[in-house]
């Protein structure tokens, strides 16, 4: 119970840490430039202190549970042999850890609420709901598919910038055909994604499998996952943009 | 007692939102490795920490970091702040500086502390043999989220189409992976996706969709987005750039006579 409580204090040192930049830099701009009261100032450190309160537990629950069976997972399959469960887990690992993402899903929510806004949707809460999953859903397919492909990348031994530049020629034929009112946001989406939770396991998975394998370095052919991660979705939002 | 009942609404939905991930987790591991979870009390405790740990930070989001980037575009646009009151006619860009320089400061701060960033910057030091230090990879990469967003804003305010910029930085990228050390590539686009973290994100949306509203002339679904892709495009290049300097400076202390391709020569 010690140690629970240490590496919670540490946990929460450590989001204290990523926040305070934040801080010193509003505080600064208040202050100094715009010299102006920021009203409702009871509700903002409110949801400041759930911020940090939520952002601790939130990465201690990863490391006491997700991470440790996620990572042993990715191990397992990567030393297992069978490329088709190695895809299978690749595609599930890469959906299941976008889908809990909190960044996403804060965004498709606020997106939702700007496409009511401006009329680009029904203005219903129901409606809204959908938007905001189906663009969580679309975004979560298209990192699986990432990870599976990167995944596909390791085991021939493809040089990434290939993946890399056809990503980008995909993403600039989309741009083409797609509605203009989702280009800002699938371009958004591809940096949403890799945050706290996809980015430890699936680099874990990479790692592993680069490991595994002869002739691959893991420091070499185990990065780059992520780097599809946040290409596929532009284009998948894009996609998914022109159909609706 | 309405923040305690707006608590439990978030956590019933988040709920919902946790379930897929553990579902996976589970379906392999006991039906498709057949295997027991080791640790199972301690698992399960994690499970409810990310659940609790999740409501409360989107409830704070809610709260504190999508008003608190608002509320700042709004005041930083506010005529009466950015133009002297005997100014006439509308502001053009050169009006925005304080936007600007808070924009630069916002993406260098949140990315410098970014501890995800000092995990990959710790593996760079040893990918590249030394070249590349960790303090430095860390200010290139804050360096280039900074440039990315104060870009990013530059373009809100003067309301040009985003493909432009992000294809134009298409086009610098694979150029610099043609000339930059093979060992480095991977690294630099995973740096990328890596620096846009769980708090950098909703504040820095929030901020565009905030400008997007108050610049006269924008539209929030077609100006607003856009920030954080620019933020995630720009570090690939400080870091390939970064990358090339070490690369370079290390050439010209071995005194190398020859003028080959860097990555050849690389032992």
């Amino acid at each position: 119970m010690n140690t629970l409580l240490g590496q919670m204090a540490t946990s929460l040192l450590d989001s204290l840490r990523d926040l305070t930049p934040i801080f010193l830099v509003i505080g600064v701009f208040q202050l100094l430039v715009l010299r102006q009261p920021l009203p409702d100032v009871l509700n903002l450190a409110w949801g400041m202190l759930l911020v940090l309160l939520g952002l601790s537990l939130f990465v201690q629950g990863l490391k006491l549970g997700l991470f440790p069976i996620g990572e042993s997972l990715a191990l397992s399959f990567a030393a297992k042999g069978s490329v088709t469960w190695l895809f299978l887990f690749a595609f599930a690992l890469g959906f299941g850890t976008t889908v809990a993402e909190p960044a996403l899903i804060a965004i498709a929510d606020e997106t939702a609420r700007v496409a009511a806004t401006g009329g680009w949707i029904e203005d219903k809460e129901v409606v809204r709901r959908d938007y905001a999953n189906g663009l969580r859903y679309t975004v979560a397919l298209s990192v699986g598919f990432a990870v599976m492909l990167g995944v596909l990348r390791i085991l021939r031994g493809w040089p990434l910038q290939n993946l890399i530049i056809l990503g980008y020629l995909g993403v600039v034929i989309m741009t083409v055909f797609a509605p203009k009112e989702i280009v800002g946001i699938a371009y958004d989406s591809g940096g949403v994604t890799t945050s706290t939770i996809t980015v430890p396991l699936v680099t874990a998975l990479g790692v592993g499998l680069a490991s595994c394998i002869e002739g691959r370095n893991p420091m070499t052919d185990g990065f780059g996952l992520i780097a599809l991660a946040s290409l596929t979705p532009m284009i998948f939002v894009m996609a998914y943009g022109t159909l609706m | 007692m309405e923040r305690l009942h707006s608590l439990w609404q978030t956590l019933l939905a988040t709920s919902v939102d946790v379930l897929p991930i553990a579902a996976v987790l589970l379906t392999f591991q006991l039906l498709v490795l057949r295997r027991r979870i080791a640790n199972l009390p301690q698992v399960l405790m994690g499970f409810l920490f990310v659940l609790i740990g999740l409501t409360f930070f989107l409830e704070g989001l809610e709260k504190a970091l999508f008003p608190l980037g608002k509320l700042m575009a709004q005041q930083l646009t506010d005529p009466d702040f950015i133009a002297p009151p005997d100014h006439l006619g509308s502001p053009t860009w050169q009006h925005y500086s304080w936007v600007y320089l808070f924009a630069f400061a916002i993406g260098f701060a949140t990315t410098i502390a970014e501890p995800s960033l000092l995990a990959v910057a710790m593996k760079a030091r040893q990918v590249s043999g030394g070249s590349i230090q960790p303090w430095g990879l860390r200010v290139a990469v804050a360096l280039g989220v900074a440039i990315g967003i104060t870009l990013g804003v530059f373009r809100i305010v003067t309301g040009t189409p985003l493909h432009y910029y992000i294809i134009a930085g298409y086009v610098v990228v694979l150029t610099q992976t043609w000339f930059a050390p093979r060992s480095i590539i991977a690294l630099a686009y995973d740096s990328g996706g890596v620096t846009t973290s769980t708090v950098t994100v909703p504040l820095v949306a929030a901020l565009g969709l905030g400008l997007a509203s108050h610049i006269p002339g924008r539209n929030p679904m077609l100006d607003g987005f856009g920030l954080i892709a620019f933020a995630s495009l720009f570090p690939i290049m400080t870091v390939l750039g970064y990358a090339q300097l070490g690369e370079f400076s290390r050439h010209r202390l071995e005194r190398l006579p020859q003028e080959d391709n860097p990555d050849e020569s690389d032992p």
